[in-house]
């Protein structure tokens, strides 16, 4: 059973949990392994709607969220469209384990985007603007 | 998704039941911090029930391990299952915090 998904929430970080779920049950009926069912793709998913959220639309909870979904047996893509101007994703690249960082209260929500996906990109939408992040992740 | 609160002698044990992410992280924030407000030093967080924790949740922990060790005192791990430990090792977070594979391993010599 392939599956896809398209939702709009507020920026509020109350309604990530709901989505997530969503995507996880398609990831399930399709058969992921529970590796992925069970932390990188809630991770993962839940990094990009908190960055969409708090970075991308600053917390106003009169811009929007946008999910797309794609699910099936060999790999999940997720985009989610903010109204922002988009992150900068080499921040990715500041390693959140060393001595100087690990102590920190922030910081890991890029690394963990990265270390549980295959691919992470980043582009603005051509039609309605904002800043999209697409992340897939293979089944593989 | 919910936090329960028991105690053994001086330890205030939190169970996590479901996840700890953005949404719920100053819930568990505030509840700890008022225990260290009423003299607790010593919390041990249970994560048997636990679902997968965020970067805010783990942030939380860390911001509450400061907290404690500011006091003199400790914040303690235990039941991280394979999946929250290689969490924890991938973000070296398991270098910050005595984890416990069980309860009474987590409370030993507490």
């Amino acid at each position: 059973m392939d599956g896809a998904l398209e939702r709009s929430i507020p920026s509020d970080v109350q309604y990530i949990e709901g989505i997530v779920a969503e995507i996880v049950a398609h990831c399930t009926a399709v058969g992921f392994p529970p590796r992925l069912i069970a932390r990188n793709v809630p991770v993962a998913v839940t990094e990009a709607l908190v960055n969409a959220i708090r970075y991308g639309n600053a917390d106003d909870s009169a811009k929007v969220v946008r999910i797309r979904a794609r699910i099936d047996r060999h790999s999940l893509v997720v985009e989610v469209a903010d109204e922002g101007e988009g992150f900068d994703l080499q921040l990715a690249l500041r390693d959140p384990t060393t001595p100087e960082r690990i102590e920190a209260e922030d910081g890991r929500g890029l690394f963990l985007m990265h270390a549980f996906t295959d691919r992470v990109e980043q582009f603005r939408d051509g039609d309605a603007g904002g800043n999209v992040v697409r992340l897939t992740v293979h089944c593989a | 998704m919910s936090f329960r609160t028991v105690r053994h002698q001086d330890v205030v044990i939190v169970e996590v039941d479901g996840q700890l992410i953005v949404s719920n992280r100053q819930e568990l924030k505030q509840l700890i911090l008022d225990e260290v407000a009423a003299g607790t030093r010593k919390v041990l967080i249970d994560f048997a029930r636990a679902g997968y924790i965020d970067s805010s949740g783990l942030g939380v922990l860390v911001s509450l391990a400061k907290r404690l060790r500011e006091e003199d005192g400790e914040l303690r791990l235990a039941n991280l299952n394979d999946d929250l430990r290689s969490l924890f090792e991938l973000t070296k977070l398991d270098t910050l915090f005595r984890i416990g594979d069980t309860r009474e391993r987590g409370l030993d010599q507490f």
